[in-house]
């Protein structure tokens, strides 16, 4: 029987269990964890993922003739198709594991950009890019001679799709967009976005950070070029992340970093490269968090992506409900489709002293410029406080917050 | 005159009074808001010791071989820790202040304040107050001390 087929019914208390870090305290309160845009608590099937492999398997993989080795491999491939079969991407050689969002955006711009970019070229990002899909594409322009080019934000934090079309023509060879705001939990029109780019011929790459723990990826239907993934926001362990790329574009493109397992034979004079996935991944990969993924997709599939979406858009609307009835608040982003993110701000209150309070209540939010000091910006505001919630969040916590930001309010005013 | 260290302690003692986090902030809090503003003149980049969220704006005198600190900040918090800063500093040798501990910080429980967590400028801002210190110490020990701003 296969992972997806093993549906429960959503059971918040029993989703609960798998996570042991939800029983502790903090300053003597219980643990109300709403920081999952930033990272996400991980089930004890990870943790046991990661502790098994210690005990039992660890060996280098690959290389080695003896049956840790083996295994290892095993473990560690097996991860390979889990993922390939999570965003269904046509083969596993479209895989490649990287250290998470920031490095696979890197690896694209390190590699197709740089390659393949000139002067006059355009990149076209968006106005709500978090600073790792705007940086690296400032250090190829400067590379290259590409310029970057940037679609607007409008008031309720959606993308100006007027603006973008304007943008859109034949000296854009790449876009470069995120698929779900982390500041703003907005949910872009990718599929709109990369029609109408491949029409002009650029490629698309989609920063899928926030978007892959709550929507269904499938990169065949979305038809994006490259699409990066972190494992830490998605239960799965901090260090390991994904760049799907579409075979053909990673076969052109060059090694991203030299060393081993990336050749087929090195000698002085010239050195080949292996054959994809292994090209792209040099040296050592993170072996033990890499196994750990494949645990935490199985666990997300098992309690099902469906069910714990509509129990996190259930969860955002009693927030922003609750949150609207707090008197000065201003919410940041009211897209109509959003995943479960709420940013507001709260005037004549300053999100670091409401983000110390809340703590104080034990509750762990975000406070600040989320890493998208443009978009901040956008809004004329310097940061924003944000409530991001996962499977294991409850209505009964929404209120603890609720409770929590009054207090904090009338103590700050 | 009481010295950093006596100050300190004074501090220290004043929190002890104190049965939960809940009247260590809002006493926090209060000397925030209490906290005399510095005028917009000084709210300048070169007076900015930025965090990644909140920022804080000081400045530095010597006066008769001894240092007067002010500063703000725009979260209250930052700024009643800030204030506490400026209680134990302000009005002492250029020597004492570079010598101090500061180890109350920790003492009340506001350790996690001065964590490299880059969330506020109170770890810069205490560096900072050293460093203006150690600029006015060099000063007067050079032959032509000359008073001001650091």
């Amino acid at each position: 029987m296969s992972a997806t087929t093993l549906h429960i019914a959503f059971d918040v208390d029993q989703v609960r269990r798998h996570f042991p870090i939800l029983n502790r305290e903090v300053k003597g309160k219980p643990l109300v964890y709403f920081d999952n845009a930033a990272t996400t608590q991980k089930p004890v099937e990870v943790i046991d993922a990661l502790t098994s492999y210690y005990q039992y398997f660890n060996a280098n993989i690959h290389r080695g003739i003896h049956s840790l080795a083996e295994e290892a491999t095993a473990a560690y491939e097996a991860t390979r198709d889990t993922v390939q079969q999570f965003i269904n991407a046509r083969q596993r050689e479209e895989i490649i594991f990287t250290r998470g969002v920031t490095e696979s955006i890197n690896l694209v711009a390190y590699t197709w950009a740089r390659t393949n970019l000139k002067a006059g070229d355009e990149i076209l990002i968006s106005g709500m890019e978090h600073h790792s899909n705007i940086v690296p594409w400032q250090l190829i322009g400067e590379m290259t001679g590409a310029k970057l080019k940037v679609i607007p934000v409008d008031d309720n934090g959606e993308l100006m799709m007027d603006e973008f079309h304007n943008l859109l023509n034949e000296k854009v060879k790449l876009v470069s967009v995120v698929h779900a705001s982390n500041s703003l939990g907005t949910i872009n029109p990718v599929k709109e976005i990369i029609d109408a780019a491949h029409k002009v011929g650029a490629i698309v790459m989609l920063d899928g950070a926030q978007s892959t723990v709550h929507l269904d990826i499938d990169v065949q239907e979305l038809d994006c070029d490259f699409f990066a993934i972190s494992s830490h926001k998605v239960y799965g362990p901090t260090g390991i992340g994904v760049l799907y790329g579409k075979r053909a574009l990673l076969e052109a493109m060059p090694p991203f970093m030299g060393g081993g397992e990336m050749i087929k034979d090195v000698s002085f004079e010239k050195t080949t490269w292996n054959e994809l996935p292994y090209k792209f991944e040099a040296g050592t990969p993170n072996i033990a968090d890499t196994v750990a993924l494949k645990a935490a997709i199985d666990f997300v599939q098992r309690i099902g992506k469906k069910q714990i979406r509509l129990h996190e858009e259930e969860l955002l609307q009693y927030a922003t409900e609750e949150l609207q009835n707090i008197d000065g608040i201003r919410l940041i982003g009211t897209a109509k489709q959003k995943v479960s993110v709420a940013s507001f701000v709260v005037e004549g209150v300053h999100p670091q002293d409401l983000g110390i309070l809340l703590d104080n209540q034990g509750v762990a939010v975000r406070t600040g410029h989320h890493c998208t000091q443009p978009l901040m910006n956008r809004f004329g505001i310097p940061g924003t406080t944000r409530a991001s919630f996962a499977m294991y969040n409850t209505k009964d916590e929404i209120d603890v917050m609720i409770a929590g930001l009054q207090k904090a309010i009338k103590l700050l005013r | 005159m009481k010295s950093i260290a006596q100050i300190e302690e004074e501090i220290v003692e004043d929190f002890s009074l104190f049965d939960t986090w809940d009247e260590k902030y809002e006493y926090i809090i209060d000397m925030g808001k209490k906290l005399k503003p510095l005028e917009d003149e000084h709210k300048k980049d070169e007076n900015k010791i930025k965090g990644c969220q909140s920022t804080v704006w000081m400045v530095s005198e010597l006066k008769d071989g001894k240092v007067y600190y002010r500063a703000e900040s725009d979260a209250v918090i930052v700024k009643g820790l800030v204030s506490m800063l400026i209680r134990v500093l302000s009005g002492h040798e250029p020597k004492e202040i570079i010598n101090a501990k500061l180890d109350f910080i920790d003492k009340i429980g506001m350790k996690q304040h001065l964590a490299q967590t880059r969330s506020n400028g109170l770890l810069s801002m205490v560096k900072q107050m050293k460093l203006d210190a150690t600029v006015y110490l060099a000063k007067m020990a050079s032959p032509n001390p000359s008073e001001g701003g650091a």
